[in-house]
């Protein structure tokens, strides 16, 4: 629009600079194509090959041995518990303590030194809390059992609860504390039945993020619930589960094994994929006033 | 307040009580948090403390042999390090670009109705499970990546000097090459995502102020927003590389598991993550054990690093902005 104007030593420096910047930002557009094709394609593969091993026997009958048919009941129901109870020991604790770092810690030295071990934690390795859970639980006990898998992937939960609880709260403003400490509220009052409840969605939304993270970790199960060929209620067992399953069958030469694999793993990603859209969607944060 | 609800002896009753439970509330919070802390300290020193067998046993030859051979009791931690170390190098070559590409799209170019649906989008990329990178990776991308991808390269680059050794050998679809590009692939949403916040903070003044001295797109993005965020940005890539390091399950399906130290990007290798889910559950010996303990802590110091680097350099940023504005 503006090389017209411009004189022609000028119109040719001009020129360069739009073919550079055209070119970079068609660059740009293919880059975001490229992370979109990588979804696609997996998501598409999932669903071709995971369909056609889905049947109601999946939900019937427990892992086959090699050779024959059956389904997953048990690593599904292993799966569920081991996350129902990782959740219910990580919530209230990432939520206690993340009321702690907005409400009362601020810029204590503990805060910011419980801030900056929990980021690192948000992203650190998870095999590593695996390890950790097997040296002092595991190697322990001497058997490994759904409740140390539990335990492990609580602790995985945690920093996510954490980091949301406390960003959540630092939304919300100060004028709304300050109305219910001036009704004469005591302060757990004030922050449980007015703060925490302003940002509800929030929070929660940073729950369903912590299960639908630790519902598809396989590494620290490894260490912890490993895997059981039976169906067991009992969480002291080792317990199977979907990700140890997959991984065990995935890796198998036998046919059968790797069709259940894909069918859990379509599962486990359908699970993880509703949980997110859920929580980005339904359970969005209204802004607060 | 007080002088109100004195002559009335009900409130202070009241008052005392709702005194009691704020301090009762207070200590559970104080509690939580210190449990938290001290959770995560363990995290670190339980594994310190659990692979001293290893060290003392083999001493600082542990670091340096790349020799692994459980048989002989002789455990050499160079290969699996030297695979973590090539597949997140692989991972960041390929990702910080296309991450920088993604962002500047979301940011710049992409219409309002649409940023949130993509991004959204991106953000699925990081939820699927990373065992499900790997059978993909396995089952799909391997075959494929074998017979199209790794002779192209090999017609290519082969030939080149010094990086021509890279991409020689059989390809068989599996191996660090192929671990790289799937990691590369599962770390681009959290530096995108990181980046994409960054640069969102940039003040539009400083921006228009650059439009309006006749700068395009691109030269805005490069001399004005990347120069403005860098602090944040590197941040973003540690946290990816932090990401990369510590990836399991995908790179164990793909990898090959080898204790290899090989000049070909080709061949089947291993990294510290694959080598403890393949080898913990079998390790019966506890000197093996405690080598593959240790190794965690090696792989727990590097991404602690890597992340602390991160977390400061993002604060940074987070306080520059602050003073700033």
């Amino acid at each position: 629009m503006m090389a017209s104007q411009a004189t022609p030593a000028m119109s040719r420096r001009y020129r360069r600079r739009l073919f550079v910047n055209g070119w970079n930002l068609a660059a740009s557009l293919a880059t975001m194509g490229f992370g979109m094709v990588f979804l696609l394609w997996i998501l598409a593969v999932l669903f071709a090959k995971g369909f056609a091993s889905l049947s109601p026997t999946l939900f019937t009958t427990i892992t086959p041995p090699p050779g024959s048919s059956g389904g997953l009941a048990n690593a599904i129901y292993g799966s569920v518990v081991i996350v129902a109870v990782a959740t219910f020991i990580s919530t209230p604790i990432g939520i206690l303590a993340g009321i702690y770092l907005a409400e009362f810690g601020k810029r204590s030295p503990i805060a910011m030194l419980t801030r900056f071990i929990n980021d690192i934690l948000l992203s650190a390795p998870s095999i590593v809390i695996g390890l950790f859970v097997y040296t002092i639980y595991v190697a322990k006990v001497q058997h490994f059992s759904g409740w140390a898998g539990s335990f492990a992937l609580g602790l995985i939960a945690i920093p996510v609860v954490v980091r949301t609880t406390e960003n959540m709260l630092l939304l919300v403003p100060n004028s709304l504390r300050e109305a219910a400490i001036a009704l004469g509220a005591p302060m757990w009052k004030v922050i449980l039945m007015v703060t925490l409840r302003a940002v509800r969605g929030g929070v929660i939304t940073g729950i369903l993020l912590a299960v639908a993270r630790i519902s598809g970790e396989t590494a620290p199960l490894l260490f912890t619930a490993l895997n059981n060929q039976f169906f067991t209620a009992d969480m002291s067992q080792p317990m199977a589960n979907l990700p140890v399953v997959i991984f065990q069958f995935a890796m198998s030469p036998f046919e059968e094994w790797q069709q259940l694999a894909w069918a859990g793993a379509l599962l486990i990603t359908l699970s993880v994929l509703v949980l997110n859209i859920l929580a980005r969607t339904v359970f969005r944060q209204a802004k607060v006033r | 307040m007080n002088a109100i609800a004195q002559p009335v002896a009900a409130p202070s009753t009241r008052d005392a009580r709702d005194a009691r439970n704020d301090k009762l509330f207070r200590w559970v919070l104080v509690g939580t948090v210190i449990f938290v802390l001290i959770a995560l300290a363990c995290a670190a020193l339980s594994m310190l403390w659990g692979g001293r067998h290893a060290l003392q046993m083999q001493g600082l030859s542990f670091f340096f042999s790349a020799d692994w051979n459980p048989v002989e009791n002789k455990f050499g931690a160079l290969a699996p390090i030297y695979g973590t170390l090539v597949t997140s190098a692989i991972a960041l070559l390929i990702g910080v670009p296309v991450s920088f590409g993604i962002a500047l799209f979301l940011t710049e170019m992409c219409p309002v109705w649409l940023k949130r649906p993509l991004g959204t989008a991106v953000e699925l990329l990081a939820a699927i499970p990373s065992i499900i990178y790997g059978m993909w990776g396995l089952f799909v991308f391997a075959p494929l990546f074998a017979e199209y991808v790794q002779p192209l390269l090999t017609k290519i680059l082969g030939g080149v000097p010094l990086i021509g050794a890279l991409f020689q050998g059989a390809p068989n679809g599996i191996g660090v090459l192929s671990a790289g590009i799937i990691l590369s692939v599962m770390i681009i949403p959290f530096i995108a995502s990181v980046m994409r916040d960054v640069f969102e903070i940039v003040p539009a003044v400083l921006k228009e102020s650059a439009y309006g001295v006749g700068c395009t797109t691109w030269e805005v993005v490069w001399n004005i927003v990347l120069p403005y965020t860098r602090v944040g940005v590197i941040g973003g890539i540690m946290l990816g590389l932090g990401r990369a390091l510590g990836e399991t399950m995908a790179v164990t399906f793909v990898i090959g598991n080898a204790y290899r130290i090989q000049p070909s990007l080709y061949s089947a290798g291993n990294s510290i993550a694959s080598a403890l889910a393949n080898e913990f559950n079998e390790a019966a010996d506890p000197v093996h054990s405690a080598a593959l303990i240790e190794l965690g802590l090696v792989l727990f110091l590097l991404t602690f690093i890597v992340l602390a680097c991160s977390r400061l350099l993002l604060l940074k940023l987070s306080r520059g902005e602050g003073r700033k504005t």
